[in-house]
């Protein structure tokens, strides 16, 4: 042994600084940018609920719902892109879920990281998927004979989306962290997420409604998610939807954020 | 700054609900050493390392690691330690070079830096054939190995290694203890929580036995062996009423040993291997047949009935106990 005294340098690093967590933060998504390119059987995964969903309510529904397959679908794919972003933040919350059951944030939480930077980059890198998946689902749409409004449409709903998922996906990472097995996110997001999106404008006019329901629809943020989408991409009010979309977001990730931050410190006690 | 000892404990304490996981422990490490915690399963052993490496709050008690508190300091602690768990820490789609490069960027090392420090970890732990396949694919003593690695980029001075070698074989636990090994020797202080007394013995400059959440012993692996008996005997008479008069015999000739009549098998714990042959002559002279005379290294087991009167046994009840109350 050659010293028997612990020599600490004297500059020992405290709590990381805002540019520190940021870098961290990044290298997090690094990460998890890294598991798709080995495994991007994941991005085919993730695009066929929603090219499920788009062949079947325009083909099956379609007809029925607005005369003609062709007019359902001007309607409908602005609902299912708002859908699919709120179904899609659900894997936010697996995969936290899962990362936490396997030690792998023990070693995230004994470096000396902002505690906030794992969750964080997660939800960061998960918006690729986001843009992802509506670029999947606007591309099938053209083909199928969607008209689309304007390319910058298309790139303002696109940012709206990620915007709304980064806040809407701490509902998933507070689930994620709450929950003791994926299986049970999925479960839970599943029982929140489809009555969410079904009692909203997505898919049909909230004004066919039964009272009560159409009051619901009509303050629903999926709504007005929808509506913006339907706004920004084909036809209709742009300005009022995108405010309560704005609203919504904010509120949501106000109330969630902080909770989830909460469970997740106190997870580890 | 600089401190004599690396790890200092005092009180430290974790609570579960109504189960307390660790009970008042008292533990210091000198720098440069390597503390060994020995115990059964269920013993607090991981809730200790957790609790020092930051994770987990005390409820009661402090615990100063390179000098820092762990709860008001907690910050700084990280930035001194490496922890590598009962669990690997290591994302099993990323080759085991992304595995290490993500770490060091993590550290805010240039991309440049963290590959080299990367490569020269993965060829440390002779791991450079396997740097880009999928960790995945990797067998256990690899992936243990690519864990403790992982645990290194940041260069510690202090180590956590909770349970290294468990379920890993010979060969591969081996490799592992070199490793430890050459860490040390270069002043990195390690704390190693093991079921195994020979790993404690043969990587531990001090031990402490841990049972139910306290410290029921502590001193240098010599100092251990000489108080519980190093080795064990065991004592089988042919015919099991013999068992009596074989402890008795014992008594008389040793009285300073305390040797265990149970089961139809007389064990003590010896240090020294004349007693065999004594032992042997007395045996046969008073005609006892014996079907078992055997003298062997302790097993943990053994070093708990000596130490506590019980064997032991893994406290499953516990266990689950402090997963739930996690």
């Amino acid at each position: 042994m050659t010293a028997a005294t612990l020599d600490i340098p004297a500059d020992v690093a405290g709590r990381p600084g805002l540019g520190a967590t940021i870098g961290q933060t990044l290298s997090m998504a690094w990460r998890q940018m890294v598991r798709i390119k080995h495994n991007p059987f994941e991005l085919v995964d993730l695009s066929l609920s929603p090219v499920m969903f788009l062949l079947l309510f325009v083909y099956v529904f379609g007809g029925q719902m607005a005369g003609s397959t062709t007019d359902y679908l001007q309607y409908v794919l602005g609902g299912l892109i708002a859908q699919n972003a709120i179904f899609l933040t659900m894997y936010t919350g697996t995969g936290i879920n899962a990362d936490l059951r396997k030690g792998v944030y023990d070693r995230f939480r004994s470096l000396p990281i902002a505690r906030s930077a794992p969750l964080a980059g997660k939800i960061f890198a998960d918006l690729f998927k986001q843009v992802w998946s509506v670029a999947v689902m606007l591309i099938l749409g053209i083909i199928m004979g969607f008209e689309l409004r304007s390319v910058s449409g298309a790139l303002l709903a696109t940012v709206v989306i990620v915007v709304f998922a980064l806040a809407i996906s701490w509902v998933s990472v507070l689930m994620g962290v709450l929950a003791d097995s994926e299986e049970k996110v999925q479960i839970y997001s599943f029982v929140v997420i489809m009555p969410l999106t079904f009692t909203s404008s997505a898919f049909v006019d909230t004004s066919t409604m039964p009272g009560v329901l159409s009051t619901w629809a009509n303050v629903n943020p999926v709504t007005h998610l929808a509506d913006a989408m339907r706004g920004l991409l084909s036809s209709g009010p742009i300005a009022e939807p995108l405010m309560w979309t704005a609203v919504w977001a904010v509120v949501i990730f106000a109330v969630t954020a902080p909770l989830a931050m909460r469970a997740y410190k106190k997870k580890m006690v | 700054m600089s401190h004599d000892n690396a790890i200092e404990t005092e009180g430290l304490t974790k609570n579960f609900g109504a189960l307390v996981a660790v009970d008042r422990v008292d533990l210091s490490a000198r720098a440069g050493t390597v503390l060994g915690v020995l115990g059964p399963n269920g013993a607090g052993k991981t809730t200790i390392v957790r609790m020092l490496a930051t994770l987990s709050e005390p409820t009661a008690g402090t615990a100063r690691v390179g000098g820092y508190d762990i709860v008001r300091d907690a910050p700084h602690v990280r930035s001194l330690i490496g922890l590598t768990g009962q669990f690997a820490g290591v994302d099993e789609l990323l080759t085991g070079e992304e595995n290490l490069r993500f770490i060091g960027r993590l550290l805010g090392m240039p991309t440049r830096d963290a590959k080299a420090r990367a490569r020269e970890l993965l060829a440390q732990f002779n791991l450079s054939d396997a740097a880009d396949k999928a960790a995945k694919a990797y067998s256990g003593g690899m992936r243990r190995r690519l864990d403790l690695a992982a645990s290194l980029v940041g260069r510690p001075r202090i180590l956590f290694l909770d349970e290294p070698t468990t379920g890993l074989d010979p060969r591969a636990r081996g490799e592992l203890w070199g490793l430890v090994r050459s860490l040390v020797a270069d002043g990195t202080t390690v704390l190693l929580t093991t079921q195994y007394l020979e790993e404690a013995d043969q990587l531990a400059d001090d031990i402490a036995v841990i049972d139910h959440g306290t410290v029921i012993a502590t001193g240098t692996p010599t100092q251990l062996k000489a108080k519980i008996g190093g080795q064990t005997l065991r004592i089988q008479p042919e015919d099991p009423a013999q068992l009596e008069a074989v402890g008795g015999l014992v008594t008389e000739r040793f009285p300073e040993l305390e040797p265990l009549v149970e089961a139809g098998v007389v064990t003590l714990g010896v240090n020294d291997d004349a007693i065999m042959p004594v032992l042997a002559a007395d045996l046969r002279e008073r005609g006892i047949v014996l079907t078992e005379f055997h003298l062997g290294l302790s097993s943990l087991d053994e070093v708990f009935l000596t130490l506590t009167g019980h064997r032991a046994e893994s406290d499953e009840e516990n266990e689950t106990e402090s997963e739930t109350g996690q």
